[in-house]
């Protein structure tokens, strides 16, 4: 068996999936800043219809954020069983190609199937297979990842752990609809960008450059990779921080900058947090601003400084030690520039009361920011991912499939 | 014998609850605003929800009739009462959604004590409470346009517990649960009136949901009842 060439067509494939995934994401955020998680208040029914079936004319309010993120993460999940089954089709053969398929397919009918009734209500009714499928798929997402790892990047199992966090994902979805659950919510919304980098990933890993067997050699610097770790890492502790405080939804807790309360560190007293909430002008149904909410803020704030101050570093060791052409260089300064305009939307957010769009924006742009950081990571890594001899050297494409 | 004493202590129990009656009197008062409110804000209605109205629709944090009366504070005797809550009115309260708006804004209900909540709108809404305390259920509930009631029950009390409609984000207001049916919301001149108090010492206390901070007074209501003014600050 051999390494399956560069396939433009599923490179196109990948790079569809990935821009569905960021509608999706972008969708996902207007629902929670617009406040409409629960518009739809059964799962995985919408208002006792099959999902797919209700009726257009129910499209309204919060309900149309709702429902159309259920649908397009549907179709997400659907393109990216797609894509797992393409890519699984093309590195595999006989027996294992089909245990492949089926997997993906009994999991996609799993899926679709209503079981026995809707979900609205704590603990109340949530057909069995999803709380199978709950629990499975963490356990199938890190054997995956496992497999991943322990075969060099094969591209299959990454496309494999895909399928199941998008199924996880869904559930999680779902889950935080019928258990009113914030905590949930906050794991929907980091899984909602790790999922999205994994796509990037993918879209990396199937592109003609990554298989061109005579690509530029990158940089393989210590320095710079762990640095590009690094600030990778950190943002998505703050994509992380950033979901705990959304999915508080308390709105602002904080909404001047850059001061904050007027002062370096926020009073956190109960007189004063008891004067924050007098203070503020919610226009839409806010639970109460906490003292823990204030410093979640603040720390948000402390994490932004230190993944401009990250990023900006490896920039600029990228441009010091990084030959002209390099498309590390580029790269690099693409995220540069995210994240600064990551920074100017979290403020705009901030000195503007949180406006949806605003807001949706921050969370898109925080994806990008991650997805471009997994990129280069991958990049001075290329080498090794591709190679299964300690020294770094590449090995023949058809020796990396066999051995998987 | 036994028999006997029951029904000995049974009377004792209805002399002393008739006593009470008797002398049972209503505590007035008057809420009063101290500062300027701020202007109320324009809400982000959607254009369904605008047509129900000719001109927009504002938050409510501090309904005032421009002389210092604040209306929607909810004022409720805390402590003092001795012995069993009498029973909850069998009449429900009613909670209703008329013009994309959840009427009224603050609610008084006994633990127990049936709410009903009415959708008078040619809209959808769901209703759904966001209990904190423990034991009372939180649900969500699609309501059909001038579909029938919603029934909720509160096991537990709570001040104040959030009723909102995830359609119309905009769409909140607070219900207030207490143990008895000692309670009541000012009106917009900021006047109240707790009916059918039994005599006693009591701690009464007014809570406005955007002040957030509660203020008490001790009284002592009497045959004729007792007057509790409260003046609440903004900060």
């Amino acid at each position: 068996m051999k390494r399956p060439q560069h396939s433009p067509w599923l490179y196109r494939f990948a790079i569809a999936t990935a821009l569905t995934t960021l509608v999706l994401l972008g969708i996902g955020g207007l629902v929670t800043s617009k406040g409409a998680g629960m518009a739809v208040p059964d799962w995985p029914t919408s208002y006792g219809y099959n999902m797919f079936w209700l009726p257009f004319s129910w499209w309204k309010g919060g309900i149309f954020y709702e429902h159309s993120h259920r649908l397009i993460a549907a179709f997400v999940g659907l393109l990216t069983s797609i894509l797992a089954a393409w890519i699984w089709g093309r590195e595999t053969t006989g027996r294992v190609r089909w245990v492949g398929w089926a997997t993906i397919l009994i999991l996609v009918m799993m899926l679709g199937h209503r079981g026995s009734g809707n979900a609205s209500g704590v603990g109340v009714d949530v057909p069995f297979h999803f709380k199978l499928l709950a629990g499975l798929m963490p356990i199938l997402l890190i054997f995956s990842v496992v497999q991943c790892i322990r075969t060099r990047g094969a591209l299959r199992w990454l496309a494999m752990a895909a399928v199941f966090a998008v199924i996880f994902q869904g559930i999680l979805g779902g889950f935080r609809v019928a258990l009113y659950k914030d905590q949930i919510g906050i794991a929907h919304a980091a899984l909602a960008q790790l999922f999205f980098t994994l796509i990037c990933s993918i879209v990396l890993l199937v592109g003609r450059w990554w298989n061109e067997a005579n690509a530029e050699p990158l940089a393989k610097e210590p320095c710079l990779r762990h640095w590009f770790l690094a600030a990778t890492v950190l943002i998505f502790a703050q994509l992380a921080l950033g979901a705990a405080m959304r999915h508080q939804h308390a709105g602002l807790a904080i909404w001047d900058f850059p001061l904050a309360h007027g002062q370096l560190w926020p009073d956190t007293s109960p007189d004063a947090v008891l004067r924050y909430n007098q203070q503020r002008e919610e226009l839409v149904a806010l639970n109460q601003i906490t003292a823990g909410q204030v410093r979640l803020q603040m720390l948000h704030r402390i994490g932004a400084l230190l993944v401009t101050i990250a990023v900006t570093v490896s920039a600029w060791l990228t441009l010091k030690r990084v030959g002209q052409g390099n498309p590390l260089r580029k790269t690099a300064l693409a995220w540069l520039a995210l994240i600064g305009i990551q920074v100017a939307l979290g403020v705009s957010t901030v000195l503007m009361n949180k406006p949806a769009d605003i807001a949706t924006a921050h969370v898109v742009f925080g994806a990008f920011s991650l997805a471009t950081g997994v990129a280069l990571v991958l990049m001075t890594w290329r080498s090794e991912i591709l190679s299964f001899t300690p020294d770094g050297s590449v090995l023949p494409s058809s020796d990396i499939a066999v051995a998987n | 014998m036994n028999m006997k004493m029951t029904n000995c202590f049974l009377m004792a129990a209805s002399l002393v609850a008739a006593t009470q009656i008797t002398t049972a009197a209503d505590v007035t008062g008057k809420i009063t605003l101290k500062g300027t409110p701020p202007e109320e804000k324009v809400l982000p209605i959607d254009p369904l929800c605008g047509k129900l109205h000719t001109s927009s629709l504002k938050t409510r944090f501090y309904v005032t009739d421009g002389k210092g009366g604040l209306g929607d504070v909810f004022i409720h005797i805390k402590s003092g009462l001795a012995g069993a809550a009498p029973a909850p009115s069998a009449t429900p309260a009613v909670l209703d959604q008329v013009g994309c708006e959840y009427t009224p804004y603050i609610l008084g209900v006994q633990v127990n004590q049936k709410m009903k909540v009415l959708n008078s709108d040619p809209l959808l809404h769901n209703v759904h409470p966001t209990p904190t305390a423990e034991g009372n259920k939180e649900f969500n509930k699609a309501q059909l346009p001038k579909g029938p009631p919603i029934e909720a029950v509160w096991s537990q009390a709570e001040i104040l517990l959030r009723f909102k409609c995830d359609v119309h984000p905009w769409m909140f207001a607070y219900v207030g649960v207490v143990e008895h049916p000692y309670f009541a919301v000012s009106s917009k001149d900021g006047s109240f009136a707790i009916k059918n108090v039994p005599a006693g010492m009591y701690v009464i206390e007014a809570l406005h949901r955007k002040t957030g901070k509660p203020v008490t007074k001790e009284v002592t209501v009497g045959a004729n009842g007792a007057v509790a003014d409260f003046t609440i600050e903004l900060q």
